[in-house]
């Protein structure tokens, strides 16, 4: 069965966690298409978390249309990738992206203007495939 | 919206001084709410109202839709209290405060309750004192469960246990209102600890309600706004200001609107907003205590 975990300080809201690590576990192909995931009453136990932000976190995935719900049966994957990235490529991407935030650190760029050159340089990326 | 309980200018007041006063709150079914508030702040006097231990000097708590006045005999056949650190029988065995829930209760569900207190592993022929805190902890927590509640009343109910015992609690918790039917109502000073187990928050501060609602929304309606220390905004939407020599945050009621120009927002934690109503609390306090003075 797929489990979650929860980080109380990290700020982010408990639903929103879990949408993130199920749309993680797809991009990286530990969840497949027609994998169950854990029914609320097992995440509750699991997390010892509120029941309604459980199911809030399958409803955002399911207008995300990540998984559709079969009522009294379950949640399950609808919609994997049919090629997932493998966990090693995952990794190097990720370094990479560290170690380009740790120079833009170094160049003294804040959050704020990483973030808005991330959000340039993707829509010039995006505009100049399309073109 | 379905009500499990409703207050009504509600006070209460011992000799001279209001534990709590001019409390006005509805509260949903099904929800699990959060009291928050510094210690004094009235979280027990409105928990022992609901309860029916005491009674209002105004106003009145109603229960549930049928509008039982707390402390009826039929509300208080539906509603689960358990008091601050567990208070049970230390000479009693654990097998005998169950036939003790079953004789004293109406309604009681015997079978689930022994079935619990095996599944946690605690011999029923122990001594309750005997027990560790935890272990007393869901034991009374059982007790209260057994009853089969509509509304479940817990007043600081894991704060003296430690951090696993608190995971195991709030997990037996969770699970039973997975099972559906059943409200909680549960005070706490731990915010970030309520953030995982609450989806509704009550935060109480001087013997008044400062905020009350439905989490998530509360979270989308408030910002954190970052801007320039000299056009700091002002107004009742403006709960708190944090100043820095050139910047100030300034936690504000924003409904999700645009902000101003020039304030950069933010979205607000659940830790942060309980903080800002209470210090803003805090200094409307002492602002009128000064007034009288004067």
């Amino acid at each position: 069965m797929f489990v979650f975990r929860l980080e109380s300080a990290s700020g982010v809201p408990p639903y929103l966690q879990l949408v993130h690590q199920v749309r993680q576990a797809v991009l990286l192909g530990y969840l497949r298409t027609g994998d169950r995931l854990p029914l609320i009453r097992e995440a509750v136990e699991q997390l010892a978390i509120n029941p309604n932000t459980v199911s809030k976190a399958y409803r955002q995935l399911e207008q995300e249309g990540v998984v559709s719900a079969k009522p009294g049966v379950g949640t399950f994957i609808a919609d994997a990738p049919p090629t997932p990235i493998p966990p090693a490529r995952y990794a190097t991407l990720r370094r990479g992206l560290e170690k380009w935030l740790t120079s833009a650190q170094e160049a003294g760029v804040d959050d704020e203007a990483v973030a808005a050159l991330f959000a340039i340089v993707r829509r010039e990326f995006a505009e100049a495939g399309a073109a | 919206m379905t009500s499990s309980l409703t207050a009504e200018g509600l006070g209460k007041r011992y000799g001279a001084t209001w534990a709590l006063r001019d409390c006005d709150l509805q509260l949903p079914t099904g929800a699990v709410i959060a009291l928050v508030g510094p210690n004094g702040a009235g979280k027990s006097t409105l928990l022992q109202l609901a309860a029916g231990l005491v009674r209002p000097t105004t106003g009145a708590v109603r229960l549930f839709d049928e509008q039982l006045p707390a402390g009826s005999r039929e509300a208080l056949a539906q509603l689960g209290f358990v008091a601050q650190d567990h208070p049970l029988y230390p000479r009693f065995r654990v097998k005998e405060l169950l036939r003790m829930g079953a004789e004293l209760n109406v309604t009681w569900d015997g079978q689930v309750a022994a079935d619990r207190v095996v599944q946690l592993g605690i011999p029923p022929d122990r001594r309750v004192g005997a027990l560790s805190g935890g272990e007393q902890a869901q034991v009374a927590l059982t007790l209260a469960l057994a009853k089969r509640p509509r509304l479940l009343i817990l007043d600081e109910p894991v704060a003296s246990l430690d951090p696993l015992a608190r995971r195991e609690f709030m997990q037996m918790l969770m699970a039973t209102v997975a099972d559906g039917n059943l409200t909680v109502l549960l005070s706490s000073h731990n915010v970030a600890e309520l953030e995982r187990v609450c989806d509704h928050l009550v935060v109480i501060a001087a013997g008044r309600v400062q905020l009350a609602g439905d989490i998530d929304s509360l979270i989308e309606a408030h910002s954190v706004l970052t801007g320039p220390n000299t056009h700091v905004p002002g107004g009742p939407n403006v709960i708190h200001v944090n100043r820095g020599d050139r910047q100030a945050h300034v936690v504000a009621r924003t409904f999700g609107a645009e902000p101003m120009p020039g304030w950069q927002p933010h979205p607000v934690g659940l830790e942060e907003l309980v903080l800002a109503y209470l210090r803003r609390a805090r200094s409307d306090d002492q602002t009128s205590e000064a007034g009288l003075s004067a």
